[in-house]
């Protein structure tokens, strides 16, 4: 039910939005469908609605996640620009295998997300029972377990951590 | 040998670009604001980047890249629907962007569900 | 003065929408061709759609192409992990140059 709720919240805002400047013609087919959307597929969209009630989550959320994500964004830019134009191609690829201890399917959704944003990197596939992610690297430099996980995820494992769980 | 055909592509690539810099415009882009006509040359550089995307669509070894490739060409038109809101001002143009990039995404999820090689029922 | 920062974006934009489509052409396999076209093209064209939020300021346009952005940043990584997990369960090898390849590896051992 309180999946529901947050489900119509979400979907009223989205439909406000796109109405911009919104009146209240608009306003009240935004309700009635908001409501169907929110009844036929409500359960399927949130599993821990007591999550969302911390206000420190919102703050992590803004202050620490977001400049990060952008700055790894841009970086992964500039170098894929510079190996594309070089003329020899620069590349080294393969495919390492790393550990997470991330449990909740946001978490870990967010956190493959931002592993295939940043520099080099892309999520294969993913082992939910043993938490292991595999990741596709353009530059392969460390092969085992332990040195691949300390240089990908732990920037934004402990970030995620703070904020989902 | 490869850093010649580097050199070619190079000459090639400037020299389209060139050519989209100091060509004329159509008369679309002549009226008002002083930012027009980079827009104009803005919409040329993304038609040259949907013709590279074309040309791996064409020579793909393999399926999956075939996929990649209408996947790239999906979002980058969005892009040029965003440019196209600019100059004429109807503001319809990102609404087509926004449908656009929903149904990309679930005919992306769709073509590599078929490239497994398993149902979509799953 | 907010659209002169705005057309500086779109530029920015164009080039690494360019440089993406470039790699999407000269590297050679398909995981390599997904890594450089998905993070160059999706930044190019989030950063078109900022520019186009400070050009026409807090109108209709600019309100939808700031939802776009999210629905953009969401999806395309979604997109690309399962055209990169497809890709692999159906049989297409790594590049030649490839150094170490775990998942083929650890599936070998699973069937």
């Amino acid at each position: 039910m309180k999946s529901k709720i947050v489900l119509f919240i979400l979907a009223f805002l989205v439909w406000s939005l796109l109405n911009w400047v919104p009146d209240w013609q608009h306003l009240v087919v935004g309700v009635f469908v908001s409501i169907f959307v929110a009844y036929m597929t409500g359960d399927l969209f949130i599993q821990r609605p007591y999550v969302l009630r911390h206000p420190l989550r919102y703050w992590y959320f803004i202050t620490s996640y977001i400049p990060v994500f952008l700055w790894e964004c841009f970086k992964a830019n500039i170098d894929v620009a510079y190996r594309v134009i070089h003329p020899r191609l620069p590349i080294n690829p393969g495919i390492v295998k790393v550990k997470t201890s991330l449990k909740a399917d946001t978490a870990l959704t967010f956190l493959a997300n931002s592993i295939t944003l940043t520099p080099g990197t892309l999520s294969v596939d993913i082992d939910r029972e043993k938490g292991i992610l595999y990741v596709h690297w353009i530059d392969v430099k460390v092969k085992d377990i332990e040195s691949a996980t300390k240089l990908i995820v732990e920037r934004f494992e402990n970030i995620l951590k703070k904020i989902f769980e | 040998m490869k850093t010649l055909r580097w050199f070619i592509g190079l000459v090639i690539l400037a020299a389209i670009v060139v050519l989209i810099i100091i060509r004329p415009l159509p008369f679309l882009f002549y009226h008002g604001l002083p930012y027009l006509k980079f827009l104009g040359r803005a919409l040329y550089i993304i038609l040259l980047s949907c013709v590279l995307c074309l040309y791996r669509v064409w020579r793909g070894p393999t399926g999956a890249d075939r996929i990649v490739a209408i996947d790239i060409l999906g979002i980058m038109v969005v892009g040029l629907c965003a440019i196209l809101t600019i100059p004429t001002g109807r503001s319809w143009y990102i609404d087509i962007g926004i449908a656009w990039a929903l149904q990309s995404f679930i005919s992306t999820l769709a073509l590599s569900k078929y490239l497994e090689g398993r149902g979509f029922d799953e | 003065m907010s659209s002169v920062i705005g057309i500086v974006f779109i530029a920015v934009g164009l080039a690494f929408d360019l440089f993406g489509c470039i790699g999407l052409v000269r590297l050679p396999d398909v995981y390599n061709r997904l890594q450089a076209a998905t993070k160059c093209v999706t930044l190019g064209t989030c950063s078109i759609l900022f520019g186009t939020f400070l050009v026409v300021g807090f109108t209709s346009p600019g309100i939808k192409s700031l939802l776009c952005i999210i629905f953009l940043v969401l999806t395309s990584p979604v997109s690309a992990h399962a055209i990169a997990r497809s890709a692999h369960r159906s049989g297409i090898k790594l590049w030649d140059g490839s150094v170490v390849d775990r998942y083929a590896e650890d599936k070998e051992g699973e069937i």
